[in-house]
């Protein structure tokens, strides 16, 4: 409690980890504060996992402008620290006349947005570039600069420089006040107390609140609810691109897209909810996605399903970022940010960087920031572990394969366990090395991935399965 | 006629690399070594061989093949040591990752990266049972959710702690056997239900765990919701003759049965597949649509039990060290395909021919139905008949397969159906 941040940082999701790392990076006195027990854990975990042109944002406003942004910085970072990418492109099809008559229209947008890379193409086109379409595919918008992504490595790998970069990572701790002061600020929190000169909000989708004891009433967020059905890898090969709806008034539609990791994703829903908390999927939900997976790639539902789950996202009224100085009150908030944050994060951490320079925080021009982390390699188009003889001969236990379905290896667990960032639960275990994620659920490696995990981490399996006894 | 690869053959290359040291894969590698056939490879990737037996701890295992009743445990110890007396080699916590259509196939284990070009392939990778998501169940998703044959290692193997109060969903004879091992673990099991009219196992066996375990069967009844954050607290039901729901409070929900075929390595080789078993279409040797690639065991019939899985792998075998001795690997499947009317789901063999006369036609229903007869036709014509027993979802039934002499190879699919 003597110690005090230069920064406190609400949320350690993906937009907080860009922050986080950036501002360490630039010799600030970095902490995240984090309520889930790993970062990550809200909205940035149960996305459609794309990185985003940009191309249908709303013209001129923030997040156009930080998603195009974004979208750059991200896939050169991507690059730069081994995170799964695939620029497989997206195609926009039409079903309908409704759908037929937006399409020049967004083309135009995607123009004023500044992406000219998109086209319309007629139906013949858009069969001949995915001919599992089904029955009723009309014309279509190519957008050949969208690509599919790892999301949950780029928070990881974020996460991971800005620890290096000496940021506290205070995981398993909410806000519930904050005393401001002239100095510097307190944070009351669930685990104590934390003194800071500035406070930046990233709390995603609590940002709303944590806006609130700053005594701001600017925006509230509604958690919107989408979920996801994660299909089989053998589907992989039904579908090359990513699939997007056309929106209408009516409706945003629900997209079919490949996954970094082999598989074929449908989602997500939309629906409005009032609990934050509440990733639940429905008979509703599920029905509604498998229609519509039906329809827009038939042969899909001959294959297995292997997971279904939801997200939440941030959605506010504004429908732009929420990202504010309020110079006076050392309070920066980087608030009400959705599906796009993903792609939008890395711009967003300048963006937040530059306002703070602009109330005068001196931030040290870049020095010797050492080697980019080298994250693992959980990519289909990646070389996997298991498929390296020089890893395996250096280390056996990269040839022990554990969850066969994901290939996932034994080497891969324990790193993800010794992390500077390190994994303490099985979601966690999950997110670093896809063990368990695959069509068997733990059929058959469930009980060795617990049990490796429990002693990796110190923990008892009872606890990491929460077991009442 | 030789091997398809044998331009890439090394002197290390088995004849028969045999995919999985399950019941079929060991039974089928012991018969090719009884039958002169060397040198036979068994690859498995998990670290002792046996498959899913080896964490079944209840008796009744081997009746079927060796004539004596053991446990699950010991049966795995027994069929691997019948393979390595056979002269079998074997091949722990090794990982084939592709069976090319060539003939390549690639591996992994903890010595490093592989390729061997065996003269065939004899995949017998089992089925695992369809977990809670691929049975499209909503609700949370917490821990507490298993299938049986991860509850079965989690409590036989590495003795972890499971729950207090469980439901087994599904009917079927594994159904009973999670709850026994619930038992053995200390968990009450509230209730097992199925959305079919009735259980699906052998009536004795149903009676006698229900009688010593006390516990309650949902029939017509299907999970509708899992709930609870972080832990199971609870699931909701649907009766599905009323309609009417309601929720059991437990913190444990065991998914059972409903086997799907671990297909992965046969698809990707390029087999045609069967859109009712989800396995491999083929003869009634195992051989599939590519050359030199045989299936067995639950990867071609899901899922029969250990003893039935064991006879296939045998039966392939023998058929498979036929046609090595005579030289001849260089075949795909040929013959006319079988198909079913509803209520029958699946028959196997997929594809017969007159001069491959299967003993028996194994065959399963997605309905109980009462003594039927099944009527075997090839356009218009009548092959055969044949009175069944009683039939239960989940369970084969098996006719005469006589009438596949007469089946006349121009004449399009056979259709079996009840009459």
């Amino acid at each position: 409690m003597t110690e005090v941040a230069d920064v406190a940082i609400v949320g350690a999701g993906v937009v907080g980890c860009a922050i986080a790392r950036d501002l360490a990076r630039h010799g600030l006195a970095v902490t995240v504060i984090e309520r889930a027990a790993d970062v990550g854990e809200g909205t940035s975990k149960a996305n459609t996992a794309i990185l985003h042109t940009g191309f249908d944002t709303v013209p001129g406003s923030l997040e156009s402008r930080l998603v195009s942004r974004g979208h750059h910085l991200c896939a050169a970072y991507a690059e730069e620290v081994g995170i799964a990418v695939e620029p497989t492109g997206a195609l926009l099809v039409a079903w309908d006349d409704e759908q037929e008559a937006a399409l020049p229209g967004l083309v135009e947008k995607a123009r004023a947005n500044g992406y000219d890379a998109a086209q319309c193409i007629d139906a013949a086109e858009v069969r001949r570039r995915e001919p599992h379409l089904g029955p009723g595919a009309r014309s279509g918008i190519e957008v050949p600069g969208e690509s599919i992504i790892d999301p949950w490595s780029l928070t990881l790998a974020l996460a991971t420089e800005a620890v290096r970069a000496n940021a506290a990572l205070r995981l398993g701790s909410s806000v519930e006040g904050i005393e401001e002061g002239d100095d510097e600020h307190v944070l009351v929190l669930s685990d104590g107390r934390l003194r800071a000169r500035w406070v930046i909000n990233a709390a995603g989708l609590f940002s709303d609140r944590v806006d609130r004891m700053f005594g701001h009433d600017g925006f509230t967020v509604t958690p919107r609810r989408g979920q996801l059905i994660v299909f089989d890898k053998l589907a992989r090969g039904l579908v090359s691109r990513i699939l997007l709806p056309v929106p209408t008034e009516r409706s945003k539609g629900v997209l079919v897209s490949p996954t970094v990791w082999g598989n074929v994703l449908v989602g997500p829903t939309a629906e409005d909810l009032e609990d934050r908390g509440d990733t639940a999927t429905t008979e509703a939900g599920i029905a509604e996605l498998m229609r519509a997976g039906r329809a827009i790639l038939p042969p899909l539902l001959d294959e297995e399903v292997t997971a279904t789950y939801a997200g939440l996202r941030a959605a506010t009224a504004d429908r732009d970022y929420q990202i504010r100085l309020h110079a006076t009150q050392r309070y920066v908030c980087a608030g009400g940010i959705r599906s796009t944050g993903l792609t939008g994060s890395l711009a967003i951490a300048e963006h937040v960087a530059d306002l703070l320079r602009s109330a005068g925080v001196v931030l040290d021009p870049r020095g010797d920031l050492g080697p980019p982390p080298s994250m693992p390699a959980l990519g289909e188009a990646q070389r996997r572990p298991y498929q390296r003889a020089d890893l395996i001969e250096r280390d056996p236990e990269f040839g022990r394969l554990l969850c066969h379905c994901e290939r996932a290896t034994v080497g891969e667990v324990r790193d993800a366990c010794r992390s500077e960032v390190p994994a303490t639960d099985l979601a966690g275990v999950r997110r670093r090395t896809r063990a368990m994620n695959g069509r068997c659920q733990g059929f058959y490696c469930g009980a060795e991935v617990v049990a490796l995990t429990a002693a990796e981490t110190g923990r008892s399996v009872g606890e990491l399965t929460r077991v009442d006894r | 006629m030789s091997g398809r690869s044998d331009g890439a053959r090394s002197p290390a290359d088995p004849d028969v690399l045999v995919v999985g040291a399950g019941p079929a894969g060991l039974s089928a590698a012991a018969e090719l070594g009884r039958l002169g056939i060397a040198p036979v490879l068994v690859v498995d990737r998990e670290p002792e061989p046996g498959g899913i037996p080896r964490h079944c701890h209840h008796a009744g295992f081997g009746l079927q093949d060796l004539r004596r009743a053991m446990s699950g445990p010991a049966y795995a110890r027994r069929l691997t040591r019948l393979a390595a007396d056979s002269g079998a080699r074997l091949s722990l916590e090794t990982t084939v990752t592709r069976v090319d259509p060539s003939g390549a196939v690639s591996l992994v284990s903890p010595s490093g990266l592989a390729e061997l070009h065996p003269r065939v392939v004899l995949l017998a990778t089992g089925a695992r049972e369809r977990p809670r998501s691929a049975r499209l169940v909503p609700g949370d998703r917490p821990a507490g959710v298993f299938t049986t044959g991860q509850l079965q290692q989690w409590v036989h193997s590495h003795h972890l702690p499971v729950g207090r109060r469980a439901v087994v969903v599904g009917a079927e004879h594994v159904s009973f056997s999670a709850a026994l091992t619930l038992r053995e673990a200390g968990v009450e099991t509230a209730a097992i239900v199925t959305d079919l009219p009735r259980h699906q196992t052998l009536g004795a066996f149903a009676l006698a765990s229900r009688a010593l375990l006390r516990i309650p069967l949902l029939t017509s009844t299907r999970v509708v919701a899992v709930h609870g954050r972080g832990r199971v607290s609870a699931v909701e039901f649907e009766d599905r003759i009323s309609g009417r729901r309601r929720t059991i409070g437990v913190d444990t929900v065991v998914f059972t049965g409903d086997w799907v075929p671990d297909h992965e390595l046969v698809r990707r080789a390029g087999t045609r597949m069967d859109p009712a078993t989800k396995g491999p279409l083929t003869d009634g040797g195992g051989q599939t649509s590519v050359i030199g690639i045989v299936a067995a065991g639950n990867l071609v019939h899901p899922a029969e039990t250990a003893g039935s899985a064991a006879l296939g792998g045998r039966r392939v075998a023998q058929r498979l060290a036929g046609r090595l001795r005579r030289g001849d690997v260089g075949r795909a499947v040929d013959g006319v395909e079988v198909q079913v009317d509803e209520p029958l789901a699946w028959a196997w063999p997929g594809i017969v021919r007159p001069d491959d006369v299967p003993v028996r036609v194994l065959l399963r229903t997605s309905a109980f139905t009462g003594r039927r007869t099944v009527s075997v036709e090839q356009a218009g014509r009548v092959l055969g008949r044949a009175r069944l027993r009683h039939a239960t979802p989940n369970r084969s039934l098996s006719i005469p397969g006589d009438w596949v002499a007469d089946v006349d190879l121009l004449a399009g699919p056979i259709e079996l159906r009840l009459v």
